[in-house]
């Protein structure tokens, strides 16, 4: 409209007003806004400038390279192998199916493998490395390089994977690793962030389990920048990792490979044990597997075929089994006796083929009987009679006592997996254990290993050598962890009367050395290489009256499962020991004719560092014995040529 | 004064008035479209036609407009006003029929060669119209509850269509807008004290809603407003935006990590990050000093502006000056605060310096209408 001049006046200094007031409000809102940025710029920028590198940097860890065991020699048990894989990288494949079809063809993969692979990458981020196959033999890596432009997106890698050179003869002992399942993570406390990374491995069992920490390492970190959907833009530093420590085993890999082959495919288990320092040399349980495989990852029907075999291969039976030690037993139960003064050595007990006791009747293994047999023949026939006597005149109590002091019963400390106690009965354990009173039969039977008495066969290789030296051997299976020499735990003298002890050890000669022995067979004919040993056979059914009377059944006419054990302990050489071995076959009927044997093969090998001449064993046997090392031999390790071992 | 006080006396005619240009504001305004330029070539991580170079184009494009804008008599724009708005709302309404949706709304109309939003060019014949009504009234008349519930109207029906596209954040830019003329044109105090305390009690019934059948809010605004209370709630997830941007922003420190040095955008942590969010970017990489020295360019538009204003005598180009600037300082105030977490995420752009056509566009059309009214004011015959 039309205004007077004076109007219009007006009405600008009125808009001028209310518009320079607009501009005060608005000044205001300027500086709430400076302020505001001030506030988070420069008051606040500390915190927002770690928020943003937590944004941008990421921390990868590296995996250590794993600890590597070794024998007391330097021999690898357990090292880590290059592992080429094939990875695939989705953006840079274009089309995955293809690719994957083409690598298929190259490499021979199977549908399984591919599929898998196919469905790994769905899975993940397009920039993401997915291994589509592992442990390629280096042919295959060398064909995928070479048709590198058929295969966008498709590289070769190499990694670190386990290997035991050794395979099963050393699964028992070393183990083997696997990938971190669920149950490991819950298991621990305070899981090493490591335990994340994908497929990384840990020690499942035996030394690679127990000593994990040791052998793990710690754990190098990369910094890397990330962007906001993870894929990685440069990497800002790298720090590697510590490799874990080398741990250098008591056992000698030869006299284990030998051992291990010894024992064949028999279910059985043997220990080989230095008599002074207490160093495991041996410990062999067979069957074997192959821990190969469980590094690979086991297929279902290989794992079954290990589960499902009635002699137990993945079980460790050297720590894990418990076997009634039958007559092996008996040195305890003598020796008993004799500290407690209950029997002289020279005193004889009469042995009529059995006796009665509370009304009941126990038998000798010889239904004839002895007759009058004292300290030493009582060994060295094994007669059952005479610990009978003994059982009674020393009673449970200072037989509990003894087994102890000799290593039965306890735990010994090593880095294998589910170690076995034994059972070492008393009175006490008995009422605890089963409520009810101990009986003077349940002595009786303790007094030949038999009853309610459990001795796995690394507790009897100890008692065997605590015999031999008259000292408190503890068994030692790691020598040095990363060069360090491991000191081994002090043997103090058991206080042992050194006639006893003299008396109890010149028996077990006559076991092996004089014809009456059970161990005669097993004689050694070189004269500074012979053993002392005793044989022990241990049944694993009772036998009834009704039985016995029709004539008790043979073990060869028995199914497997329900044969005797074989046992054998045994020393060597007798008048300076040096090793110290025991010997289980389960089920293998008698010690003398099962266990034995295979102790004497045991102690020859370890005495003469390898395959021991012919001339060691009696004459009459040299023609099986030849034909027995022949067999053997492609199963052996070679030995050690110049240059090959590493201390 | 009106049109008539232009015959008698002098204004710049021809090629002259290249000469009564207000310079400075166009230098300021090319320095803050500078600005996005070296912005937008930094998060395009070096590479100018990802959106640079477009930006230029706009810009160029947009500052001919503002220049035969300026150009072209002050009382032409008034008499265009009405048909403007008309035009603009006519648009406004016919996007739901043939506009095509953008980013989860219906925003645009393809016209070819170049995506028109009606909704910004709403803003500026808002102004246009409302500095033209109240040339037309009766100076006595503008605080008459009739001659006040006209233009309250006349902003609340376009911004009531802004609103179900729906684009909260246009729609207060509109309100806001509007009511700034009226301000502006001396409307009384007491109005707008009591649209304050109607705009309180609104919002206690838009919580109220929340949930109900008859929810006045979508869902995904209601949490925008949920995570602009409290960002850390969900800092993955709806207040993602919000904390990286702050984070970029407060890591930047007084002197920034340098030209294309800022992680939070070049590594893809910001959302937005040429658009809505260009302004962190710029903090993070030029720090306290950079985006103060943003601020004060801005400042220094609306200062001109205000200088402009002032210096005519003409009600017509002394509201539509005033309206321009105010529309142009809640564009960047809202926007910032809305980066620094003072404001909700709304989706307002940073005025010439956020990649994208029409709001430059219509901005620097406004602006040619400021340069009009600079060029066209009534000067004494010296």
């Amino acid at each position: 409209m039309r205004r007077t001049a004076r109007d219009a006046e007006a009405s600008a200094r009125r808009v001028t007003r209310r518009a320079l007031i607009l501009a005060g409000a608005q000044a205001g809102v300027l500086g709430a806004l400076a302020l505001r940025l001030r506030h988070l710029q420069v008051e606040e920028a500390d915190r927002f400038r770690v928020l943003a590198d937590e944004n941008r940097i990421a921390l990868r860890l590296l995996p250590p390279a794993r600890g590597l065991v070794y024998d007391r020699r330097g021999t690898i048990l357990a090292d880590n192998e290059q592992n080429y894989r094939v990875v695939i990288v989705r953006e840079d494949a274009g089309d995955v199916a293809a690719v994957l079809a083409r690598l298929q063809t190259l490499i021979g993969l199977d549908d399984e493998a591919v599929e898998r692979a196919r469905r790994e990458i769905a899975r993940r981020s397009p920039f993401v490395p997915i291994a589509v196959a592992e442990r390629l033999a280096w042919e295959d890596v060398a064909r995928v390089a070479a048709n590198a432009p058929a295969l966008p997106g498709v590289f070769p890698e190499v990694g670190l994977s386990r290997h035991y050179p050794l395979g099963a003869d050393t699964a028992h002992v070393v183990g083997y690793v696997g990938p971190v399942s669920e149950a490991d993570l819950a298991r621990l406390e305070d899981p090493d962030p490591l335990l994340q990374i994908p497929r990384f491995q840990i020690g499942k069992v035996g030394v690679e389990a127990r000593m994990e920490d040791t052998l793990r390492g710690s754990a190098g970190s990369r910094r890397i920048e990330v962007n906001a959907v993870g894929r990685v833009i440069r990497e800002l530093d790298r720090r590697e990792g510590v490799p874990g420590a080398d741990v250098q085993l008591s056992l000698d890999a030869r006299l284990q490979n030998y051992v291990q082959a010894r024992l064949g495919a028999e279910s059985a288990a043997a220990v080989v044990m230095d008599v002074a320092s207490g160093d495991l040399l041996a410990i062999a349980s067979a069957p074997g597997y192959d821990p190969n495989l469980f590094v690979r990852g086991i297929s279902v029907a290989d794992y079954r075929g290990l589960t499902d075999n009635d002699h137990r291969p993945l079980a460790t039976k050297t720590v894990q089994g418990a076997y009634p030690p039958g007559s092996t037993f008996k040195m305890v139960t003598a020796l008993a006796a004799l500290e407690a003064g209950v029997v002289r050595p020279d005193e004889t007990v009469r042995c009529p083929g059995h006796v009665e006791v509370a009304g009941s009747r126990f038998h000798c293994w010889r239904g004839g009987g002895h007759g009058a047999v004292a300290l030493v023949r009582s060994l060295t026939e094994s007669c059952d009679v005479y610990y009978y006597e003994l059982a009674q005149r020393t009673g449970i109590e200072r037989i509990h006592a003894m087994a102890g002091r000799l290593g039965l019963g306890q735990r010994f400390d090593l880095p294998l997996s589910a170690i076995s106690e034994g059972l070492n009965p008393s009175r006490d354990w008995k009422r605890a254990r089963h409520g009810q009173e101990w009986r003077i039969g349940d002595t009786i039977n303790a007094a030949i290993g038999q009853g309610y008495v459990l001795a796995s066969p690394l507790q009897l290789a100890v008692m065997t050598a605590r015999l031999a030296s008259g000292r408190a051997v503890v068994p030692r299976l790691v020598r040095a962890v990363n060069g360090v020499e491991q000191a081994p735990a002090p043997a103090p003298p058991l206080g042992l009367d050194p006639g006893h002890l003299r008396e109890i050890r010149r028996a077990l000669y006559n076991v092996c050395q004089s014809e009456r022995g059970t161990a005669w067979s097993s004689r050694i004919d070189a004269a500074e290489m012979r053993m002392a040993g005793k044989t022990g056979t241990s049944q694993v059914r009772n036998i009834t009256a009704a039985e016995r009377a029709r004539g008790v059944l043979g073990n060869d006419q028995l199914p497997w499962n329900r044969r005797d054990h074989a046992l054998f302990v045994a020393f060597a050489p007798h008048e300076a020991p040096r090793i110290a071995v025991a010997v289980v076959v389960e089920h293998g009927g008698g010690g003398s004719t099962a266990a034995a044997p295979i102790a004497r093969d045991i102690v020859l090998q370890a005495l003469y560092e390898g395959t021991p001449p012919v001339s060691a064993y009696p004459a009459s046997q040299r023609n099986r014995i030849e034909t027995q090392q022949r067999e053997l031999a492609p199963r052996l390790m070679p030995p050690p040529g110049p240059g090959a071992s590493r201390a | 004064m009106s049109f008539l006080e232009y015959t008698v006396k002098t204004v710049p005619t021809g090629v002259a008035k290249v000469l009564h240009l207000n310079w400075a504001l166009v230098v300021l305004l090319s320095s803050v479209a500078g600005v996005g330029f070296l912005m937008l070539y930094s998060v395009a991580g070096g590479d100018l036609s990802r959106w640079a170079e477009p930006q230029m184009k706009r810009f160029a494009l947009g500052l001919a407009v503002m220049i035969a804008f300026g150009f072209t008599p002050i009382w032409f724009w008034r008499n265009v006003a009405g048909l403007a708005s008309g035009v603009a709302l006519l648009l406004l309404v016919a996007v739901p029929l043939v506009g095509t949706v953008g980013m989860g709304a219906q925003r645009w109309i393809d016209l070819g060669f170049v995506r028109l939003q009606p909704s910004e060019l709403m803003k500026v014949t808002l102004v246009m119209l409302l500095a033209a009504y109240y040339d037309w009234l009766d100076t006595d008349k503008v605080s008459r509850p009739f001659w006040v519930l006209l233009p309250a109207l006349l902003t609340l029906v376009p911004a009531g269509f802004v609103l179900t596209q729906p684009d909260l954040g246009t729609a207060l830019l509109l309100a806001l807008g509007g009511g700034l003329v009226m301000v502006a044109a001396g409307v009384h105090w007491l109005y707008f004290a009591s649209v304050i305390a109607a705009g309180a009690g609104l919002v206690t019934l838009v919580f109220a809603s929340r949930g109900t059948p008859w929810q006045l809010l979508m869902d995904y605004q209601f949490r925008r407003i949920d995570t602009f209370l409290n960002p850390d709630l969900d800092p993955l997830g709806a207040g993602y935006h919000i904390s990286q941007a702050k984070i970029a922003l407060g890591s930047g420190g007084w002197t920034g990590k340098g030209f294309m040095q800022g992680t939070q955008s070049r590594l893809n942590f910001l959302p937005e990050k040429h658009t809505d969010f260009i302004f962190t970017t710029l903090a993070e990489e030029f720090g306290f000093v950079g985006a103060f020295s943003l601020l004060a360019l801005y400042a220094l538009v609306i200062a001109f502006c205000l200088a402009s204003a002032i210096n005519t005598r003409d009600r017509f180009s002394q509201l539509l000056i005033v309206g321009i600037a105010g529309t142009f300082f809640f564009y960047f105030a809202v926007n910032m605060a809305m980066v620094m977490g003072l404001a909700p995420v709304v989706g307002v752009p940073l005025p010439l310096v956020s990649y994208g056509g029409s709001a430059m566009l219509v901005l620097l059309a406004g602006f040619g209408m400021v340069q009009s009214a600079h060029v066209h004011r009534p000067r004494n015959r010296a």
